[in-house]
This record gives C-alpha cells, structure tokens and sequence, in this order.
C-alpha cells in the first residue's frame, strides 16, 4: 500500500486570529479579512503590522486580524493612522473603514489623508448600507436602493446621490494607488488580492496614501441570500462602481510584483 | 540658564519641546495659533512629528493614534476647536492613554470672540466628553508658571494615564514675560507596556488598545480601575498658591488671570487694612479642597472671582457648604476685570453685612449692568 | 513698586514694539515685568495699544485701569488715555499729529513732537523711540542706556545700521521734560 504525503494546500494565515467572527453568514467581510492577512504573511510584514480599526461591522477587526490594532471613533481611522505612521514611519499602518465610516463621517479625514500622501493603506468596504446598525441608507447607497431609512427607495431629489470614494480620492494629487476591486467571484477576488499586495507594496517603499476599495454584499440587511446577493452585486453596484485603477501613480504603475 | 522674555503661547510650545514632545498635531484657531506656529517649525527642525491637520477633528485624532504608540504628543486649541476635539477626548479618556492638551480659552459661546475668557471650566474641569472620566487640569497664571506646568504635564499624564489639561486663557497665551527655559530632555527611548508599537517591538506579544467594554461588568471594572487611579492622582498632585493668608478673615478665590488680577486687589486692599488673602488654585482638578476647607473654617466670607459667569464657583460653594458667605464676580464674554472692580467687591465683602440668602450669583447678577 | 505704562497709537507706529523694549530692558535689569497686547477686532481698527509692567516683585494683574503712565502717539489714544491716567502720573504725546493739548491739571505731560525729530533724523518709524526717550527722562524706572541695550539686542539683525539712529531718537526725546499741565 503506498502511503500519500499530505500537503497542506489552503490553511488559516497567521496574520489571522483562530476564532469565529460575529459576521452574517456569507458576508463578504471574511473574504476582505483573509485576504489581507494573506498578503501580510506572504510579505512578512505582520511584525510591522499596525491596524486601525473603524466603527461598523468591522468594529471588531482587532479581534480577528492576529496582530497590534487600534480602535478608532466613527471616521476617524485615518487620522489616527496619520498619528502612529508620524512616530512609527517603519510600521506599516492600514485602517479598515465601511462606507458610512469613511465615505461619511470620515469624509474630511480621508479625504485629507490621502490629500497629504499619508503613508498608509485603507481598506474600504463598499456595501451600499450601514451594516452594523441595521441597514440604513449609507452614502453609497444606490438610487432607488431600499433600505431602512430609505424605505420607498433612494429618491435622489431629496436623498442625494451616491458618493464614488475612489473616483473622488483618485483626483488628490497625493493619493498614489486608488483602486475599486470586487469580492463577489473567485476572478474579482484574485484581483482583488492582487491590489492589496501592491497597496501593501507602496506603503513599504514609502510611496504614499494608497485605498482599496472592495465592493461588498450585506445579505441580512439587503434581505437576500448570499448567492442573491453576489448576483445582486454584480449586476446592480458594478455598473455605478466600475471596477478599475482609478489612480496609479507612473512609479506605482512600474513596480513588478 | 538665564530669563528671556517669551509669549506665552511660544513658551508653552517650547516647554513642550524640552519635556521630550515627539508629536504636535493641530490647528490654526486665534489666540492659540503661535503655538501650531512655533512647533511647525520647531519640531522638524528636531526631526520630530508636526502636521496641521484638516480640523480638531483630525488633529486629536492624530492625538490619539500617536498616544497609542506611547509617544510624548500634544495638541493646543481654543475653546470652540475644544469642543470639537470633544469626542476623541473622551475616547483617549477611555483608552487611558497619556496627552497632553492646551486649551487657550476665549470668548463664547458658539463663535464668541478671540478676547480671554475662562468660559471653557465646565467643560474642561467637569468633562465636556461622553462618559465618566478625569482629566488632570492645570492652571497657570504666568509664562513661567505656564513654562513649569507645561514641563511636568507629560509626567503627569504618563504616570496616571491621564489627560493633562493646561487651561489658560487668550491673554496669557498671548502676553510676554520674562520666562527660564527648563533643560532639553532626552526622548523617550523605552515605552510602557500597553504601547502599540507593532510585535516587532514586543515579539509574541499582540497588542490592542480601545475603549470598547461590550461586557457591561467589563466596562464597570475599567471605570472603577481608572476611578482608583484619578483617588491618587486627588491624593498626590494638588496645588495651589497662597496669599497674604496667614491672618486673613476674608479670602479670594481666582485662577489663571482672574487670580492675578485678584492679587493685584488683593495687595491694595490690603493697603487699606482690610485683612483679605488670595487662593488660587493651580490645580482646577483635582481641586485644592482640603485647603480651602481648612480656609472655610477660619474665615468670615469668600469671594470666587472668575472670567465666566461663575463655573468655578459651584466647587468653592460645594466645598464651603454654608459654612461661610460665599459671593462672586465675574466679566464675561472676553473681558479680563480690572483690579479695581475686585478691590471694590473686597470692600463690599469686607464692610457689608453678609447673606447666606439665595446664590451669589443672582446677587452678582443684580449689580451687572443691563444694557438691553 | 510697580509701574505701569500704556502706549497706544496707530498700528505701524511701532508701539507694540516700544513696549517690549521696555519689558527686554526690565527683565535684563532683573526686575519683573510683563507684556501685554490688546489683541483682538480692534487690532484692524488702526489702533494698537500694549500695557507694560516694571516692578520689583510678582506681578499681579497685568491689565490696569489707571496706569501711571501712558504714552499717546495719536488723538484716540489722548482722548482714550488722558482721563485714565493715575492722579500724578505722567502723560507723553505726540505733539507731532495730536492736535490739542492735555487738559488735566493732576497729571504730568511732556508734549514731544516725536514725529518731526523722527523725520530730521530720517526715518518717521523711528518716533516711538522718541517718545520712550521722553518717558524715561520724565521717570527713570529704566536708563537710557538699559534701552539702547535691549535695541542692540532685540532689533532685527537687518535694522542694525539703524541702531545708531534710533539710540540719537531716544536723546533727543530724552529732552523733552514734562510740566504740570
């Protein structure tokens, strides 16, 4: 009989605590989580690693990304990781943020953030709601989008429009690596891994502020399946969220990674 | 070394400077704006941390970020940029971690104007933040006293995990005197156990620092933790100056200017044989109760004079408690009183007779002018 | 013993300026001192006025109503100053631009035409050095000599070919000896 070796193909990565999240079944929250503890470990950096954490679902990424965290007020994310980064500019600093924390409250602080050409990464969840509280409109959230404090749909003539993080950012002098990227299939989430590893790289090499935002779904409050709700996003945000690199700076645009 | 004569805001920020400050971060508010000044070109000069942030928002929240790493950081504002920077107060408050906070204070509310006021007491002394906690405020009344405090405050702050407040208002942020310049420190090299500096720095050991408690009981134990430790920052750190108080049979009560300006009557009413001393307190909080309980004791009225209408005062009455006539005058609104205004209620507390009646407030109050 | 001086004028006049010698000159004499602008709205209504504090122990208020002396280098500041100043004290004024004379009989008043001797020695900026000439000659709380010091020191290194000049304005305002009004 011959004996197989075992090869350990697909584990937990370090950069990742062992534990049960408080997530909603098929959120995508766990997939953004994973992937940057993913790279983390593959560049080595997770003795570096300095995480802001927001106000949000994602209230609690300290608790499962397995490395130093801090908690940040609702919005305020990147400013305190403007504060650490100017004592500590050899960690590597990256905030968590929904789209209520930063494309609202925190719209000054971002916005500035990568204004400076603040060394550091943001990872930004676009799910067109607010999550944590329940559902309610959020900037992101699309025209005629239904939610809990939009009850009959986003009526844009009294509710606005939705706010486009990475087209706007994209315009800052400062910012160096802006990109939208989707975690609703295996090919978007590759891409998507993709960008946080040259995020990540631009950040070590000191080349400035760099964003990611990942376009995710929010089965419990959207009222949907998980597999409705890749559909739904797919078909409903990708077309208002295009996929794409919205800034790359010519240097950023020559690393080979 | 020898004395130089320094604005206050400049000396401050450069008390700062030689009390080993790793990180400003601020923004440009009259009159504390010579403060931001000074340090954006002191600290890189230093190949130290500055940045002018978008708002009070940012700026205490680059606070907070930089406190978490252990570093000695600061920031400096004025009384409407304070409340602003309310909410990341009350969440370095309570994530006990050490700053160190200028609040030059002006005329309000709302916009008010740029002239001295102490209209932000409440707000400072008593909290202004969500959430049970204390914050170490100090008080001084010259750049000196402004130069000395500002050089502790760091201590202070790291040593009960506490924000440390200097409180002044606009004129002593924007007056000169002749001031010495403590020693540069060295900077810090070694950091407490609770810094978040990255493993690399504490290999094996994951750091988080929040002022998340889920758990209710959880949250309770963390106040009653920092409740225990603000009883010895009361035990430990309080101060005060004394005058003329050995024989005093009436006493004023004044900090910061207003309790210069006191002095200032102080001395001539003693000119005029009335038997009156000043205490000022230096600490606002913790405040110096037992020596104004001791004072209570002996004396036949108080007068708490204040650049406000009267905030300190409810700590002089709740300390007092009936046991003395208290009474009260204050200008508002960015007016510093004159010498001459204090002597006159001096007299007033030293020949007329004294009522325990209604709030010196109220009584205050009815000798104001009305103008509408 | 404490005295206190007010100087007010126009802003460009130099008069926040003339304050702090005074306060440089007070501290390297080892006494106290202390400096106080007004600052504020009415810092951009073309007036300036700073308050200046020389004693010989802790400083208590350094704001007055009634200061000893004050030194007006324009009519507002004469009608602002001229019915604060204390009984026996000493009023400086610009004779120069301030078209009428003091009133009070209490009162001291050296009438200095700060503004002309200035500009026949150059350079009108250099009035409030006039006018502090006149103040120390009337009350010596500080020397001539202690003021020309702190200039040397506190000048801006580019002004310093002035030093000269400015020490020639502190003398000739020094001439100036005031009269019972």
């Amino acid at each position: 009989m011959v004996m197989l070796d075992e090869v350990v193909v697909y584990q937990r990565p370090q950069s990742l605590e062992e534990c049960a999240t408080h997530y909603c079944p098929g959120c995508t929250h766990g997939v953004a989580h994973r992937l940057i503890a993913e790279v983390i470990d593959e560049m080595g950096l997770r003795e570096r690693m300095i995480g802001v954490a927001s106000v949000g679902c994602s209230v609690f990424a300290y608790n499962y990304f397995d490395f130093d965290f801090v908690q940040a007020p609702h919005g305020r994310a990147p400013a305190m990781a403007t504060g650490i980064k100017r004592v500590l500019p050899d960690r590597i600093v990256m905030t968590y943020q929904g789209d209520g924390d930063m494309a609202s409250i925190g719209m000054g602080e971002i916005v500035h953030a990568a204004a400076r050409g603040e060394n550091i990464t943001v990872f930004f969840l676009n799910n067109a709601n607010y999550g944590m509280t329940g559902g309610q409109m959020a900037p992101t959230t699309l025209p005629g989008q239904q939610t809990t404090s939009s009850p009959k749909g986003r009526d844009v003539e009294t509710q606005g429009y939705p706010v486009r993080a990475s087209e706007l950012l994209a315009t800052l002098e400062g910012a160096s690596y802006v990109v939208r990227r989707s975690l609703h299939d295996p090919k978007n989430i590759r891409m998507a891994k993709k960008a946080i590893r040259t995020a990540f790289e631009v950040q070590v090499r000191g080349l400035g502020f760099s964003m990611i935002e990942l376009l995710s779904i929010c089965p419990t409050n959207w009222g949907m399946t998980p597999v409705q709700s890749l559909h739904w996003l797919e078909e409903h945000m990708i077309p208002y969220y295009p996929i794409g690199d919205y800034k790359v700076h010519p240097i950023v645009a020559e690393l080979k990674i | 070394m020898a004395r130089e004569l320094w604005k206050g805001n400049n000396a401050i920020a450069e008390a700062a400077v030689r009390a080993g400050l790793q990180a400003y971060f601020g923004y440009p508010i009259t009159p504390q704006t010579e403060l931001l000044e000074y340090l954006s070109a002191r600290m890189p000069e230093l190949g130290r941390a500055f940045v002018q942030a978008e708002s009070e928002l940012g700026a205490i929240n680059m606070v907070y970020g930089a406190a978490c790493t252990g570093a000695r950081v600061m920031t400096s504002s004025s009384s409407p940029g304070i409340s602003l920077m309310m909410e990341g107060i009350s969440y370095i408050a309570g994530t006990e971690v050490p700053i160190v906070l200028v609040d030059v204070m002006r005329g309000g509310p709302g916009l008010g104007n740029i002239a001295p006021a102490q209209s932000d007491y409440n707000q400072i002394v008593h909290g202004g933040g969500h959430g049970d906690y204390n914050a170490i405020v100090l008080a001084p009344a010259s750049i000196q006293e402004s130069v000395d405090l500002t050089y502790e405050a760091f201590d202070l702050a790291e040593k009960y995990r506490a924000i440390t407040v200097i409180l002044i208002d606009g004129s002593i942020g924007q007056m000169m005197e002749p001031a010495e310049m403590p020693p540069m420190r060295p900077l810090k090299t070694e950091y407490p156990d609770w810094a978040v500096r990255g493993m690399v720095e504490h290999p094996g050991e994951r750091r988080v620092l929040s002022s998340i408690y889920l758990d209710p009981p959880d949250e309770e134990a963390a106040n009653l933790r920092m409740l225990r430790r603000w009883q010895q920052v009361e035990a430990n750190e309080v101060r005060f100056k004394g005058y003329y108080l050995e024989d005093a049979r009436f006493v004023v009560v004044g900090f910061g200017s207003a309790g210069r300006v006191a002095l200032s009557a102080v001395r001539a009413a003693r000119a005029e044989g009335i038997p009156v001393g000043l205490l000022r307190p230096i600490t606002l909080k913790p405040f110096p109760v037992k020596a104004l309980d001791e004072l209570a004791q002996r004396v036949e009225g108080i007068l708490v004079v204040e650049m406000n209408s009267g905030q300190m005062l409810e700590d002089v009455r709740r300390v007092v408690g009936g046991r003395v006539p208290v009474e009260f005058y204050g200008r508002l609104g960015g007016i510093i009183p004159m010498p001459d205004e204090v002597l006159e209620e001096i007299r007033r507390l030293s020949r007329e007779p004294l009522t325990q009646d209604g709030h010196p407030r109220d009584r205050w109050l009815a000798r104001m002018p009305r103008s509408n | 013993m404490q005295t206190e001086i007010i100087i007010a004028g126009f802003g460009g006049q130099g008069i926040l300026f003339a304050g702090q010698l005074l306060a440089y000159a007070a501290m390297d004499n080892g006494l106290e001192t202390t400096w106080i602008p007004s600052y504020g709205p009415e810092m951009r209504g073309g007036t300036a006025n700073c308050t200046v504090i020389i004693a010989d122990e802790e400083i208590g208020s350094p704001v007055v109503r009634n200061p000893q002396v004050a030194i007006v280098m324009n009519r507002p500041s004469l009608d602002k100053y001229e019915p604060l100043v204390k009984p026996g004290g000493l009023l400086v004024v610009n004779s120069s631009i301030i078209d009428r004379t003091p009133e009070r009989k209490d009162i001291q008043a050296a009438l200095v035409p700060a503004n002309d001797i200035a500009e026949q020695l150059g350079d009108r900026r250099m009035a409030n050095m006039v006018m502090l000439g006149a103040f120390l000659a009337n009350l010596p709380v500080l020397s001539i000599e202690a003021i020309e010091k702190a200039l040397q020191e506190h000048l801006p290194e580019r002004h310093h070919k002035l030093l000269p000049k400015n020490y020639q304005a502190l003398r000739e305002g020094a001439r100036y000896l005031a009269e019972k009004v």
